[in-house]
């Protein structure tokens, strides 16, 4: 079966790792790699790896698309540039696989709600932000048991593994992130906090996630459930651990992990970049499979 | 004037901006249980003894009310209100570190009533604060970058963050020794080499915390070495052992001939019949806020390493002196709970994973 063919937009961090997680999938392929600086490393890197390449956005890779049987694009530039790039890339039939936090299409947790996305057949689906990937998952092993009122997540990331991209949109990572917790994560009231810590060398991405069920939590099935979810995102994001917990102060549970890397474009450490990358891939790869069987096709989104 | 007039010191004429920050660092010292009723009477003493700027809020600021930091008995917002309303000269301040507090809280401090506010980042991540201090400058608020846990970078890489900030809009960048770890030595290297980078109109503060003791030397250094600005703290209720005692430095400005502009006797009888008897423990120089200040560890982990001491325990100068090895900053206080834990872990300690 021929594979599905992909752009990645934005030649950062988390754009060229997802040359090394795309080229790896038995659905997908990485055609084109579009950036606006022709210097950039990330650009340099797609070229040596064999994409074909543009440092002009999106309008130089748009007379492409066509030609190329381009169907799926991945979005890793800012959230004020995104909604653009999906519109003129929805316009030409192409599924947008949205890695800012910009957040115009439904939000994404794979183990969560992906298949819902694929059902719907969206156009355009976002994928929150790494603390998101990262923690969602648990969030939701708890609250499909039980209802939580609150649930906050804290994400540690390494100074090295944090792109201007996301410095420049922390704000954004936080709203974006806190609503997730809330709309896919199943809490009634979510908050996300994001620490960027520099120490050398650099610490693997942490994530503790805090629930508070509205009634006693039912310890044994809760854990449960947290230790099968684990194993659901291992299945793409192999690094995934859970190094403490969960324990719990009365209504309060607490789950500590760790996100290690595969070590492809950034070091191991940069478990959040991988965390992100390996679920957009997932993504695609559900929506890949269906277009392979038919199941599903891509329509041009007409203009507004 | 008289010509004949001995100088009080090498600093004699100098002017100082004091700030206390007894109403949101103290919070820490109180695990956020600040009334508002008790936030006004302090805050109306402090504005009647001329104390220039107060800062209030949670403890770590805005955005702060979380499982993370505790939550407070009030909203920020209620907090801002109450106070900024009753001030007769006085500028209220808040603190808001990005990846935790957002320009809609700020938005909202300043809507309440705050027209001041430090924005802080960890000593070498200046670069993510554009985004709010361009908003404060736009609100119009007097704006302050703020390098915590400053130890952890040198005076180059320091003054680099510094002029980063000066350029997203900073009016005034402080250093903050958040560990209480520095010494007058390198509050002197530091602050000269901020003001040789940065431009004279662009003011530079310093922030101390008590735990080597050195809050008043340090903050003396500092304005020695360009500092105009000084943080400090009513009877120094504050996280660790306490920011530097601001009637003592207010005390020690006065003998040096230093400009604070604040009533010395006021800000001592204040300290005394007011702030004092809201301590819940003594602020002083213990055996674990000396760990802080020895082994360069956040002073806001002190309460929280006590508890999680008696949790799992583990002592919790053990906890500390470990989270200072694997360089733990401001924020994450999670960390402390999993560390004890697998300290525990590793000492064959059973754990109870659940409490009620």
């Amino acid at each position: 079966m021929e594979k599905i063919k992909c752009a990645l937009i934005g030649s950062g961090n988390i754009g060229t790792d997802l040359i090394y997680k795309i080229q790896r999938s038995p659905f997908l392929e990485p055609v084109w790699m579009v950036g606006i600086d022709p210097e950039s490393e990330g650009l340099a890197r797609a070229k040596e790896m064999g994409l074909k390449t543009t440092a002009d956005g999106v309008d130089g890779l748009l007379p492409h698309v066509l030609e190329d049987n381009i169907q799926i694009a991945f979005d890793a530039t800012s959230a004020y540039v995104h909604a653009e790039n999906s519109r003129k890339l929805n316009e030409l039939g192409v599924l947008m696989i949205d890695l800012t936090p910009a957040a115009i299409g439904p939000l994404c947790v794979p183990p969560v709600n992906l298949s819902d996305h694929t059902e719907k057949l969206e156009m355009n689906v976002n994928m929150i932000s790494c603390a998101g990937q990262a923690t969602i998952p648990i969030i939701s092993a708890v609250s499909k048991l039980q209802s939580v009122e609150y649930a906050e997540i804290v994400a540690s990331l390494a100074s090295k593994s944090v792109g201007m991209g996301t410095r420049e949109n922390l704000d954004e990572f936080t709203y974006t992130t806190s609503s997730a917790i809330e709309t896919v994560g199943g809490a009634r009231k979510g908050k996300a906090l994001a620490i960027i810590n520099p120490a050398e060398p650099p610490l693997i991405m942490r994530n503790t996630i805090y629930c508070i069920t509205d009634d006693k939590p039912d310890e044994e099935k809760i854990t449960e459930s947290i230790l099968a979810m684990i194993e659901e995102v291992k299945k793409y994001v192999p690094g995934y651990k859970l190094i403490n917990g969960p324990i719990f102060d009365g209504n309060k549970i607490s789950v500590f992990m760790e996100v290690e890397g595969l070590g492809d474009y950034l070091p191991k450490y940069a478990g959040n970049l991988d965390v992100m990358t390996a679920a957009a891939t997932r993504t695609a790869e559900m929506f890949a499979e269906e277009i392979q069987n038919g199941t599903i096709t891509l329509k041009p989104v007409e203009a507004k | 004037m008289s010509e004949s007039k001995q100088k009080l010191s090498s600093l004699d004429g100098r002017k100082v901006i004091l700030h206390d920050m007894c109403l949101r660092d103290g919070m820490h010292a109180k695990a956020e249980q600040i009334s508002v009723e008790e936030m006004v009477t302090v805050a109306t003493a402090l504005d009647d003894a001329g104390v220039p700027y107060i800062q209030v809020t949670h403890g770590a600021g805005l955005g702060g009310n979380s499982l993370q930091h505790g939550f407070s008995l009030a909203s920020n917002e209620e907090y801002i209100t109450a106070v900024a309303e009753k001030m007769k000269q006085a500028i209220v301040s808040v603190l808001l570190i990005p990846g935790m507090g957002t320009m809609k809280e700020l938005q909202s401090a300043y809507d309440c009533g705050a027209r001041s506010v430090h924005v802080a980042t960890h000593c070498t991540e200046a670069n993510t604060s554009p985004q709010h201090m361009a908003f404060a400058r736009e609100l119009g608020m007097d704006t302050t970058g703020f390098l915590m846990m400053a130890h952890l970078n040198d005076a180059k890489g320091l003054a680099e963050q510094a002029a980063l900030m000066e350029s997203y809009g900073a009016q005034t960048v402080y250093l903050t020794d958040s560990a209480g770890y520095m010494l007058p030595e390198d509050v002197t290297r530091c602050i000269s080499r901020l003001r040789d980078t940065l431009k004279p109109e662009t003011e530079i503060g310093f922030h101390g915390h008590h735990n080597l003791g050195m809050g008043i030397a340090n903050s003396i250094a500092a304005i020695e070495a360009g500092a105009s600005r000084i943080d400090g703290s009513a009877a120094g209720l504050g996280a660790g052992a306490g920011n530097t005692p601001l009637e003592v430095f207010a005390a020690v400005c006065e003998r040096m001939g230093i400009e604070t502009g604040v009533d010395l006797f006021k800000l001592m009888d204040l300290s005394e019949n007011i702030i004092l008897p809201l301590m819940d423990h003594v602020i002083r120089v213990d055996r674990e806020s000396l760990t802080l200040g020895f082994a360069g560890v956040y002073s806001t982990f002190l309460l929280h390493a006590k508890r999680a001491a008696v949790r799992f325990g583990i002592p919790a100068r053990d906890i500390l002196v470990e989270l200072g090895k694997k360089k733990m900053i401001a924020g994450q206080e999670d960390m402390i709970v999993d560390t004890a834990m697998t300290m525990a872990k590793e000492r064959g300690i059973k754990i109870e994973t659940s409490v009620q």
